[in-house]
Parts: C-alpha cells; sequence; structure tokens
C-alpha cells in the first residue's frame, strides 16, 4: 500500500496573529511554527495504514526550508520518504493543491491523506481540490477509516450533528479529524532515524493563483464588557440584560 | 451577471444555512444587477423546492433523481457544474455546512473557477465581489478577490440574514445523466446525534472548560443548554482530557463558531479558544479569576464560582420562560 501525506508548516496556535507591513501577508517575525495539528492524525493514520499493509509513507510539504522541520517530525514520527516541494511565491489554495496533484500524481499512490483542515487559513478546501483535479475520490472530516484488502473503504465522516457512513474505495483522498487516532510522539530513536533519511528537494509546479488577497486584517477589537456580579445573586440581571439589552433571549 | 445558489436539504428540509446562503445569494444579484436561481438536487427534493421563494428564489431548479437518494459528492459536483455552465453561471454559491465544503472545491475545478471558501462577508465592488474570510480561526480577516470568469463562495453557517419574504418560486424540474463513475463514493447511512444542535449550527451555545473540574459536573453545562435549547461546547483542555467529545471543541484546533449568544463557563480564554468564538455577537463569561483572558472579550462577565452561578442561572431562565 503507498501512502501519500501532505502535511503543511503553520503558526502554533498560541501565535497572536500580526499584519506585515504589506497589508497581505502575516508577519512572522518572532512567530513559532510547527506542524497542522491535523496533518499529525493523517500522518499517524498513514502509518497505522502501511504498517497494516506493508508499503510506505511519503510526506509532501509545499513551502521552503521551514518546512523541513515538518517533514522532519513526520520522518521522526515514521515516515519513509519526505518530499519538499520548494515554492517562496504566493499561492492561493488552487495554486498549492495544483502542485501536490502534479507530485502526487506521479507518486500514483493508494491512499492520499490530509488534515481536515491546515489551521492557517483554514480553507479546508486543498484535500478536494486535489482530488477533483486528480479524479480520485474523497471523503472529508474522517473520523474512522476501514480499508479492505481489496481496496473498498468503510469510513465515517463528522458532519453537523451526526456522522455520515460513506462508501469509497481506492485509489482515494482522505482529510483526517480530530478522534480518527491518537498521533504518536516521535521516539528518540525515530528522531535519530529520521536525521538519516533525505529530504528530497523539488520545484513546486507553477500555477496560476485564482484567489487573490486584496487585505490581510485584524478583526476588530472588542470591548470588554461589564462584570456584573461576583456570585449567583447576579444572575437576574444578567438574565435581564440578555432579554432587555442585549435582546438574544 | 448570474448568480447560481446551491440549497441543501436533508429530510425533507433545508437547512438554515442554506436558507442564509439563498437569502445573500439574492441580494447579492439585486446589487450587482444580474439573475438568481437556486438549485436543490437528491431524491424527492422537488416538494420542497418551491419553499424556497420565501428567501428570494424567483426560480428553482430542481434535479430530482432517485438515483441520488445516497448522497455521492461528485455526483452532486457534477449536478452542480452542469446546471451551473447551463444557466451561465458567473458566480455560484454553497453554504459552507460540511456538505458543502465537501463539494464547492469540486464544482470549483469543473468550473474552472476560483473558491473562496466560508465567507463571512461579501462586498459588492463594481460589478465583481470582495469576500471576507477569517483565517487562523478568527484571528484575522482576509478581504480576497476571485479573478476568474466564474466564481464560487462558499458562505459561513449564521453569518448571513435568512430573512423571509417572498412567493413560492416556480420549480423546473431538470435531468442531469450520472454514469457508476460519479457514485464511487456514496452516503450510506447518517447517524445523528440525538438532542442538542451541533456548535456550527447553535443560535446560543454554553461552553465548559477546566473550571468545571471534571467531566461529572457537566451535567449543569447540559441543563443549562436544554433550558435555552443551546448547543454545548467545551474548550481544548477538556477535550483533550477525555472529557467531552471532540465534536463539541471549540478553538482553533475545533470548530470556529458565530452563535448569536456564547456562555463560557469555566473557561479562561485561551489565544487559541477566543479566536474560534470571539466572532459570536454575544459573549457571557463565567470564572473565579476576574483576570482570566475570557472576560475581556465577554459582554457580560459574573466573577464566581460555576457552581453556584451556573444552577442559579439555570432556575433563573426557567422562571423567566427561557
Amino acid at each position: 500500500m503507498k501512502v501519500v501525506v501532505c502535511i503543511n508548516h503553520v503558526p502554533d496556535t498560541e501565535t497572536k496573529i500580526r499584519v506585515a507591513a504589506d497589508g497581505i501577508a502575516i508577519d512572522r517575525a518572532g512567530v513559532n511554527f510547527m506542524m497542522s495539528p491535523y496533518d499529525e492524525i493523517a500522518v499517524e493514520e498513514g502509518l497505522r495504514i502501511r504498517d497494516k499493509f506493508k508499503g510506505d509513507v511519503t510526506v509532501v510539504s509545499l513551502g521552503n526550508d521551514a518546512s523541513k522541520e515538518t517533514l522532519r517530525k513526520a520522518l521522526a514520527m515514521g515516515a519513509d520518504r519526505a518530499v519538499l516541494l520548494r515554492d517562496d511565491g504566493v499561492r492561493d489554495s488552487y495554486a498549492t493543491a495544483s502542485a501536490l496533484a502534479a507530485e502526487i500524481k506521479g507518486l500514483a499512490p493508494d491512499v492520499v491523506l490530509f488534515g481536515r483542515q491546515s489551521i492557517d487559513y483554514d480553507d479546508a478546501q486543498v484535500g478536494a481540490l486535489v482530488a477533483e483535479l486528480l479524479s480520485l475520490p474523497s471523503v472529508a472530516v474522517v473520523v474512522k477509516l476501514d480499508i479492505a484488502e481489496d481496496g473498498r473503504v468503510v469510513c465515517e465522516r463528522e458532519i453537523e450533528g451526526g456522522h455520515e457512513v460513506v462508501h469509497t474505495k481506492l485509489p482515494a483522498v482522505f482529510m483526517a479529524q480530530k478522534g480518527l487516532n491518537d498521533p504518536r510522539y516521535p521516539s528518540l530513536k525515530g528522531i535519530m532515524a529520521a536525521k538519516s533519511k533525505p529530504i528530497e528537494e523539488k520545484p513546486a509546479a507553477p500555477s496560476e493563483v485564482r484567489v487573490q488577497t486584496v487585505a490581510l486584517r485584524k478583526p476588530p477589537a472588542k470591548n470588554p464588557g461589564r462584570i456584573i456580579g461576583t456570585d449567583a445573586s447576579a444572575v437576574r440581571e444578567l438574565v435581564r440584560l440578555l432579554h432587555e439589552e442585549a435582546k438574544v433571549i | 451577471m448570474n448568480i447560481l445558489a446551491f440549497a441543501e436539504e436533508r429530510g425533507g428540509k433545508f437547512k438554515k444555512s442554506s436558507l442564509e446562503t439563498v437569502r445573500a445569494g439574492r441580494r447579492l444579484a439585486d446589487a450587482l444587477g444580474g439573475e438568481f436561481v437556486a438549485l436543490v438536487a437528491g431524491s424527492g427534493v422537488s416538494a420542497a423546492a418551491a419553499g424556497l421563494g420565501r428567501y428570494g428564489a424567483g426560480r428553482v431548479i430542481a434535479v430530482d433523481d432517485p438515483g441520488l437518494a445516497e448522497h455521492s459528492n461528485t455526483a452532486i459536483a457534477k449536478v452542480i457544474a452542469e446546471v451551473a455552465r447551463g444557466e451561465g453561471a458567473t458566480m455560484v454559491f454553497l453554504p459552507a455546512s460540511q456538505m458543502g465544503k465537501d463539494i464547492a472545491p469540486r464544482v470549483a475545478i469543473k468550473l474552472g473557477a476560483g473558491l473562496a471558501a466560508d465567507c463571512v462577508a461579501l462586498r459588492p465592488d463594481g460589478n465583481d465581489i470582495i469576500a471576507t474570510r477569517p483565517v487562523f480561526a478568527g484571528k484575522a480577516l482576509l478581504d480576497v478577490r476571485v479573478t476568474t470568469p466564474v466564481k464560487v463562495f462558499t458562505l459561513r453557517p449564521n453569518i448571513f440574514d435568512a430573512a423571509e419574504g417572498g412567493a413560492d418560486a416556480r420549480v423546473e424540474a431538470r435531468t442531469v445523466r450520472l454514469d457508476p463513475a460519479d457514485m464511487v463514493t456514496t452516503v450510506k447511512e447518517v447517524r445523528v446525534t440525538a438532542g442538542r444542535p451541533d456548535v456550527t449550527e447553535a443560535d446560543i451555545i454554553v461552553s465548559g472548560g477546566r473550571g468545571m473540574k471534571g467531566p461529572e459536573h457537566f451535567v449543569l453545562i447540559e441543563k443549562l443548554a436544554d433550558v435555552l435549547g443551546a448547543g454545548v461546547g467545551a474548550s481544548r483542555a477538556v477535550v483533550d482530557a477525555g472529557w467531552r467529545p471532540h465534536d463539541e471543541q471549540v478553538g482553533q484546533t475545533g470548530k470556529t463558531v458565530s452563535p448569536t449568544l456564547y456562555v463560557a463557563c469555566g473557561i479562561s480564554g485561551a489565544v487559541q479558544h477566543l479566536a474560534g468564538m470571539s466572532s459570536s455577537k454575544y459573549i457571557v463569561a463565567i470564572n473565579r479569576d476576574k483576570d482570566a483572558p475570557i472576560f475581556q472579550v465577554a459582554d457580560y462577565g459574573i466573577v464566581g464560582d460555576v457552581f453556584d452561578v451556573l444552577p442559579a442561572l439555570t432556575e433563573e431562565l426557567k422562571k423567566t420562560g427561557k
């Protein structure tokens, strides 16, 4: 079973976002980056599929030297090889998907995994874009994935207020949601082994950009509100305010 | 400038996010001076289709096909793309529901279109649209312009107004030829989690954090939620601790929510949590620590013990009739 996992190097969740001087990008100064959390779940699932069926796991990331840290982490978790699609330009989700699709096509995998969404630009679209570009089936927000020897797949995906049981067959693309598995921490042995695994570097396939950024801005600041009280006696006033002032109940 | 809006039907009813999408599409068509048409697709969807007229659709195209009884993302994407082409639609709107987000990228590729996902504002700009989408879970907003001739937008639930007004729509039946290859991926079963609304769709959310001190105390959250008809949310800390299921997690690695009212109980307000809920219209915070960051975004705060305040609040709401 040949598995490809697409992973992204993103600002960590405690980052306070500042807008860069160009007004369209984030200011990266002092920002810590990490593997997008849903991508860790995708890597873990890829490793489990490989261990069950034999085969190998290739992790692919589009970015620059900084992304090597995330690729290295995936190798330390147990991935077999890593590919860095070098690109320093501006890409929208379409341009990102195009470059990933071009690489994945060459690898001809049975299973392609993504995180449910990258926690930077939050599109939750790249996985399905890649699937459509490659004419592959896809299932998004996957919380359970059962693959049979013959390539038939039964999985569960999360929807609003419930789950869908989805049937499909390989080759296919899956977007991993929290709950699918608990990603392992890289072991010391894994970290040491990762150091000797090569990261293949190549330029990302060029692509048009279809969505242009006009501006990146901070949402309007919220004024701190009122402290109504310090114990249960404040609830009457709270309910009155919700009824009469906010008019939300 | 023709605008097509796809409405997601489940069990004979349209989801609220779809009604919001239809109304938003109608408004944009009026503002930009174009035709507007809504699309429903599935098995047995015709019956409800006329009702979209109340949300601004003069015309609704219904692709009612028993072959679509089992939902398939690839088949629905094909239907939407073919109808959009037939209608000469230059803008296609879908709700950013789980179904809409699953289909929209495929529709976009089929139409050679750019896609602006999860939009919270659509501003007419000449005969174009500037779309605003939250990024970094709402820590920043991105204004974008789709540069392709055909453009696809998904609209975040609970943001656009599903204002009623208008007569029943004229429903036109349409067929789209589907092949077995379009049906490789199918939904065999929908398992509904009974009871409370999902946090992405709820008007009111009651959310609990580490201050609840243990999973057994979430019954206080649930009781308040039930009086309010609210969804139940949770912070990352309590989901990671296994106190609550993943699908309740609000924040950057959970769900980003925009309810009318968000009640944060025993939640201190980590950056990643605030990002996921600070676009709520009203925020109530109940926390013992007066310095908790949650009070920086709360409209109304009670600096007190959740174990005293929550039961009292539930009782008071019962007395006042919600």
